[in-house]
């Protein structure tokens, strides 16, 4: 398979001379196109640092990345490289730049100096995958968290990229636009194949990964399927993160003796195991 | 607080007035300023106030509407008509009231200087009832294009203002937050003397000038790694198009001008 994202032994620090702070330690990983990878980490973990690193806003002071082959550290490509991994940030309010919705789609489009007649088409096109065309003429202080949240997407969309990386998008929002913003995030990765990086710290959007990612103290602690990695439930906790319920539920369980599956990650499956079990 | 604060009164609506270029509207209102400081006599006044009654009707905004968007100002109105009316001295001595005197030429003065006034808001006013701030902003953005070649920043002068509507709504939402929150732990920004309640906005401004200060550098970051880098090479989806209806209403405006030029050397 096609490697999107490469980072090679990436250090990054945060602050001046005196009091500086390792973000990154000597990260290197590898990113499939195509693939959905959620990143998981409690703060301060380095997630975000490193989500910034994919589209060049931040550039490693050791190491190197390269998005589709370009190395991120060269200053002529890097609309190239944002054309490529797109990005979506944690508060909908602060990037949202146009006063109604499709205005706002097509800056990105505006920016790279896409030809107008090219323009409606795509800003339709990206509106209708995130199921925003209805409201396209609206503004976006009327909308609500998640509808925003999934203008923010369409504005990314529009640009065509091969990537999505997404900063924590739903911690600003209610259970409804949580699954909102995941739904259409993982029918862009199964329709679309666009690669989607979901930076997160909550357990429960992890789920539907075709990989995890664990991050802790500027560290990868745990990289590998979702079921695989939740198995190491201590490992989890001493990184300060819980597992999801489902997890949690088994992992209690089987302290208390029962032999269960701790890698029945979904609601569905791990019903399935407690009632085979106890059947 | 800030619900009466109405986005640039803008009326949206369809009327031919409304479907206008907005830089047609633009040049067309700074052309009736210039001309109804031309103006001179009841005939050409008379052409100036029927110009601007057809555009009122085209744009079916109600006179009421419009009249009360004029109230701020009817004090300023009211003292100019007063004082032209008592200081014009003239021939026609209408009557005498102590030491008063109120002559036919003042009456006339006072009677033109009023309309002329009630002439500027309302036709500024349409302007902005029939154009979203967007759109003149646009227009702006195109008008000034030429300075371009004089290194004023345009792009950037339209890109800011723009940014800044786009968060007037969100940032007063803010505030509204950070009063509650305030009010929530007891502080009072009704009561007391006009020193007490600007010090007790204290509380209030700074948070959400850190908030806004914040909201910048995350909308910096958003709109860099969504390609933005200034002005150049960029494309827009809704480009501003000239349609016949503008070249009629930029003609009727000229027609205007030469009729009342043409009044005025007759009156």
């Amino acid at each position: 398979m096609n490697v999107i994202i490469k980072a090679e032994n990436v250090d990054h620090w945060y602050g001046e001379d005196d009091n500086r702070t390792r973000a990154l330690k000597d990260i290197s990983l590898e990113i499939d196109e195509g693939s959905f990878v959620a990143v998981l980490g409690h703060n301060g973990s380095g997630k975000s640092t490193l989500a910034k690193h994919f589209n060049a806003i931040l550039t490693p002071e050791l190491g190197k990345i390269y998005v589709a082959g370009m190395d991120t550290s060269d200053k002529d490509l890097v609309i190239d490289i944002r054309r490529t991994v797109g990005m979506v940030f944690q508060n909908p309010d602060n990037q949202i730049v146009a006063s109604v919705v499709e205005d706002d789609v097509a800056f990105g489009p505006e920016n790279i100096g896409m030809e107008q007649s090219q323009i409606r088409p795509r800003v339709d096109a990206a509106l209708m995958s995130v199921g925003m065309y209805e409201m396209r003429e609206h503004a976006p202080h009327m909308l609500s968290g998640g509808q925003k949240q999934r203008v923010a997407i369409a504005g990314v969309i529009a640009m065509r990229p091969r990537c999505i990386v997404l900063d924590e998008p739903t911690a600003m929002l209610d259970p409804s636009g949580r699954r909102e913003v995941i739904n259409t995030i993982h029918r862009l990765n199964r329709d679309y194949g666009i690669t989607i990086i979901l930076i997160t710290h909550h357990m429960n959007e992890t789920v539907g990964a075709d990989r995890l990612i664990v991050m802790s103290d500027g560290e990868i602690i745990a990289d590998g399927s979702p079921k695989s990695v939740f198995t190491r439930v201590d490992m989890l906790r001493r990184a300060g993160l819980s597992v999801p319920d489902t997890t949690q539920l088994i992992y209690l369980l089987r302290q208390e003796g029962f032999d269960l599956p701790l890698d029945a990650l979904t609601v569905d499956e791990c019903a399935a195991a407690i009632y085979k079990k106890f059947a | 607080m800030f619900k009466d604060i109405t986005m640039g009164q803008y009326f949206p609506g369809n009327t031919l007035i409304h479907r206008l270029d907005p830089r047609t509207k633009l040049v067309l209102t700074l052309l009736y300023i210039i001309v109804l400081f031309l103006a001179k006599g009841i005939w050409s006044y008379a052409v100036m106030l029927a110009f601007l009654s057809v555009c009122v009707i085209l744009s079916r905004i109600k006179l009421s509407v419009l009249l009360s968007g004029a109230k701020p100002i009817v004090f300023i109105i009211i003292i100019t008509g007063i004082l032209n009316l008592f200081y014009t001295k003239g021939e026609h001595l209408l009557f005498r009231v102590w030491r008063i005197s109120v002559y036919l030429e003042g009456l006339q003065t006072a009677g033109f200087l009023i309309l002329r006034i009630l002439l500027l808001i309302c036709c500024t006013l349409l302007l902005t009832y029939t154009t979203s701030p967007l759109q003149l902003t646009d227009a702006m953005e195109a008008l000034l294009n030429p300075l371009k070649k004089l290194r004023f920043p345009v792009h950037e002068l339209s890109m800011m203002m723009s940014i800044a509507l786009r968060f007037i709504p969100t940032l007063i939402k803010e505030t509204d937050k950070i009063m509650s929150a305030q009010k929530a732990r007891g502080a009072d920004f009704e009561t007391g003397s006009l020193r007490q309640r600007a010090k007790a906005l204290l509380p209030l401004l700074i948070p959400l000038f850190v908030g806004a200060f914040r909201r910048a550098d995350e909308l910096a970051t958003a709109m860099e790694s969504r390609c933005y880098h200034g002005g150049e090479g960029r494309t827009k989806m809704k480009q501003l198009r000239m349609a016949a209806a503008d070249w009629a209403a930029l003609v009727s405006g000229a027609a205007l001008t030469v009729a009342v030029v043409l009044l005025r050397r007759a009156g």
